[in-house]
């Protein structure tokens, strides 16, 4: 095969992920995608023409070396391909799975040019398995004990990621977790159809067989404050992956009635606190027949599809058009498969109850497209035009504000005026000396990949601040309220992608 | 490294043990429960999330004290539905699934010339206590009143007592006290010239409404603490949401405790509701 020209390899056809169709996975939690057999893995591997400077490298935020790992592949080196992402990436299956490919490594690749790109989303995660049913992930080689302590607040993905950081170059790691369980986002926010608990979980187990420690029903700020941390506790560091958890609102007529979630409520009643198999468990979900979802970006999808599962008749409110919204390619397609209703340029205006306060309809304003915005995006513009639908259940699914109580609790770790934390957009310094931050609580909510990337560079620069490489004096922590966070900017690739 | 995490884990580990169990009145017990890292931390007015076992839902509890030396916290709880039935059948020696805190704001207390008067209905009685503590330590002048539908139904009477200068009891019936309402016993005090500068009231909901609507025309400050449906306590769900002032708030983040005079009180007694149903049928799944 390796003799294969690169105009050959270009010309096959990408090996479409096996799924389970659209009206029997409705019925089901279980994962949606099949996975590929090795023979796909490697079909699809043989349509990598091993760029010289690839495209996709750079549009991995944990740099992984994507040609090496599909190269071997190719080779039948599976073990070597996860080997190789886990350089980089130690949450292979969770990335595999949830990363917006389409958006990232895969926007670049060559093969997309003509062809459709390289499917790496769905080889990442057929490694990933392959490890995962083959005796899991081996330790990595773990550094001296350094007598160093780091407290990691909240185990989502950013936590999981510098906790792992840390601990393999020596230090002492402790988790601070306010839920029950491990995982944060993954856990109560990412459905199980798309993210297996299983994962998560063997995820946390491996970074305890690496000695990291998990406490949970700790909510740091409130049961021991950062000075407490840094001070009486003995912790050297601290890093806050405390995410974006504080749900936003329309601010319409109605929004408190009865039967309007937002969209963490919902998806937390359900994933954490597995309110679907009420009552063996306790925790209770009202849901109708008739949801309204308002958003249309990932959770929008996750709230849509969980609906459905539960027996709903779903429909989507989206005040702009369907080609400008926010989810990934991936599960806007997986939504529309799996019969949700959709009404774009749509504007929520108002909800009407009930004298018992319970949701009854919602009143729409139709939108049409104008100028560009700031965004790039043409501007929703409203027609005047007014429908009302008759509905029971209303999600919203709007984003999400930073959680408040950290920075609530200690003024020093300041924040700009929508409350997302600053810090320095090269090390990840707070204003609080020791203190660092990552993932949705510098970002106001971006996606799992980019949290785990920034936590990635929070913890080398955490490790430099451990050995006194570097010092909290030297950060350029930003002042200015309208800070807009850290955006996470695509390097582009010193020259464009060439073939070999 | 190999011994740090099981020194670390062990020393962050709280058991939430049930340390102390008692039956205040028919199905409501008065409980400690071992939680050292919450009991240092808690202010007066704060609450906890508690979930008994790993199938539990997450319930917010008032506390009505804490011993910080001990590593105790105290709660009051009445079977009103699954899950706090769920609490009360369990024993001393038995352990909570988790227990979360502490979350909220602290009650608000101010050094007053005039009296601080707090007001507590049935289970909430409890949760006025440690805000009563805290007058005291300021010098205050504090008066509470507790009311219940009759005598054996009144709660913390006598650690209210040691607490304020004077508790004035009521009962619907008249069978202890004044007769009628805690608002009766309030009206009493303002009429016996008693200057009250702020009340703080917990309990069911008719009851706050009443004291609120009672002390808006007399300009008195008036802080009510908001039972409201709770997921996660930390602001992450907004299941707790509150029209306060024709804004929407957190009552587990920017509350429990609000100005009494501008909570949208109907809509938080509808909102109470949303699940009375499924309570029902939570309740009907253990009997069978």
């Amino acid at each position: 095969m390796a003799d294969l020209s690169n105009k050959k390899r270009m010309a096959l056809p990408m090996q479409e992920m096996p799924l389970h169709p659209g009206e029997e996975r409705v019925k089901n939690f279980e994962e949606v995608p099949i996975g590929y057999s090795d023979e796909m893995a490697k079909q699809e591997a043989l349509r990598c023409i091993q760029c010289t400077k690839p495209g996709c490298i750079p549009g991995c935020p944990v740099g992984i070396d994507i040609p090496a790992f599909i190269q071997l592949i190719e080779d039948g080196d599976f073990g070597g391909a996860v080997k190789k992402i886990r350089e980089t990436n130690f949450l292979p299956a969770i990335c595999g799975r949830v990363c917006p490919q389409d958006k990232q490594c895969q926007l670049d690749c060559v093969v997309g040019k003509k062809n459709k790109p390289v499917e790496i989303g769905s080889l990442e995660r057929f490694v990933s398995d392959y490890e995962r049913d083959n005796g899991g992930p081996v330790l990595p080689d773990i550094d001296p004990d350094t007598g160093k302590k780091v407290a990691i607040i909240g185990t989502g993905p950013a936590g999981l990621t510098a906790a792992y950081e840390l601990r393999k170059k020596g230090h002492a790691v402790t988790c601070f977790e306010a839920f029950h369980r491990p995982g944060g986002v993954l856990v109560y926010g990412i459905p199980r159809f798309r993210l297996p608990l299983d994962i998560i979980d063997a995820d946390v187990a491996f970074l305890e067989e690496m000695g990291v420690e998990f406490v949970y029903n700790m909510i740091i700020g409130k049961v021991l404050t950062l000075d407490d941390l840094l001070k009486k506790e003995g912790f050297d560091a601290l890093f806050i992956g405390t995410g974006a958890g504080l749900p936003k609102m329309l601010g319409i007529p109605g929004e408190n009635a009865n039967g309007v979630y937002s969209a963490n409520e919902y998806l937390t009643r359900i994933y954490l606190m597995n309110a679907d198999k009420f009552p063996t468990y306790t925790t209770p979900l009202v849901q109708g027949n008739k949801v309204a979802v308002v958003g249309a970006g990932n959770t929008a999808m996750d709230v849509m599809r969980t609906a459905k599962r539960l027996g709903a008749d779903v429909t989507c409110y989206y005040r702009r058009a369907r080609e400008q919204a926010p989810a990934r390619t991936e599960e806007l397609h997986h939504a529309e498969d799996e019969f949700i209703n959709w009404k774009f340029l749509s504007n929520p205006v108002e909800i009407m109850y009930d004298e018992n306060n319970k949701v009854t309809a919602i009143k729409c304003e139709k939108m049409r497209l104008g100028e560009p915005d700031s965004s790039g995006r043409q501007k929703p513009v409203g027609t005047g035009e007014t429908f009302i639908d008759e509905i029971d259940t209303l999600i919203f699914s709007l984003g999400c504000n930073v959680n408040p109580i950290i920075p609530s609790t200690d003024k020093k770790v300041t924040t700009n005026k929508w409350g997302i934390v600053m810090v320095d957009e090269k090390n990840y310094m707070t204003n609080k000396p020791g203190v660092f931050a990552g993932g949705d609580a510098v970002t106001g909510g971006s996606t799992v990949i980019l949290a785990m990337g920034q936590a990635k560079v929070a913890a080398e620069n955490m490790n430099k601040y451990l050995k006194g490489e570097i010092k909290w004096g030297e950060a350029n922590v930003p002042d200015n309220p309208n800070w807009p966070g850290i955006v996470w900017d695509k390097p582009k690739p010193k020259k464009a992608a060439t073939q070999k | 490294m190999e011994d740090a995490g099981g020194i670390l884990t062990s020393k962050y580990k709280q058991s939430f043990k049930i340390m102390e169990k008692r039956e205040l009145c028919p199905d409501t017990f008065f409980y400690a429960i071992e939680a050292p890292f919450i009991a240092k931390k808690l202010e007066a007015g704060q609450f906890v999330i508690v979930r008994p076992n790993d199938n539990g839902e997450r319930i917010p509890l008032s506390i009505c004290g804490w011993d910080s030396d001990k590593g105790i916290i105290n709660v009051i709880i009445m079977s009103a539905g699954r899950t706090s039935g769920e609490i009360n059948a369990m024993n001393v020696g038995d352990c909570l699934a988790d227990v979360v805190g502490p979350l909220g704001e602290r009650s608000h207390v101010e050094k007053t010339d005039g009296t601080a008067v707090v007001i507590g209905g049935g289970y909430g009685t409890g949760a006025v206590l440690p805000t009563a503590l805290d007058h005291k330590k300021l010098g205050n002048k504090i008066v509470g009143i507790v009311g219940a539908r009759s005598e054996n139904l009144l709660l913390m009477v006598d650690e209210l007592k040691a607490a304020c200068d004077d508790v004035l009891l009521t009962t619907n019936d008249g069978s202890i006290g004044i007769e009628g309402f805690v608002t009766h016993a309030l009206q009493k005090l303002i009429d016996d010239g008693v200057k009250v500068t702020s009340v703080l009231a917990v309990g069911p909901v008719p009851m706050m409404m009443a004291v609120c609507k009672m002390t808006e025309p007399l300009s008195i400050k008036t802080w009510v603490s908001l039972n409201a449906i709770m997921v996660d306590g930390t602001g992450m769900c907004g299941a707790c949401r509150v029209s306060v002032g024709g804004e929407t708030k957190f009552a587990c983040f920017h509350g429990p405790d609000f100005d009494g005079h501008k909570v949208n009180f109907d809509e938080l007694i509808k909102r109470q509701k949303m699940f009375v149903e499924k309570e029902k049928e939570a309740l009907e799944a253990v009997s069978k």
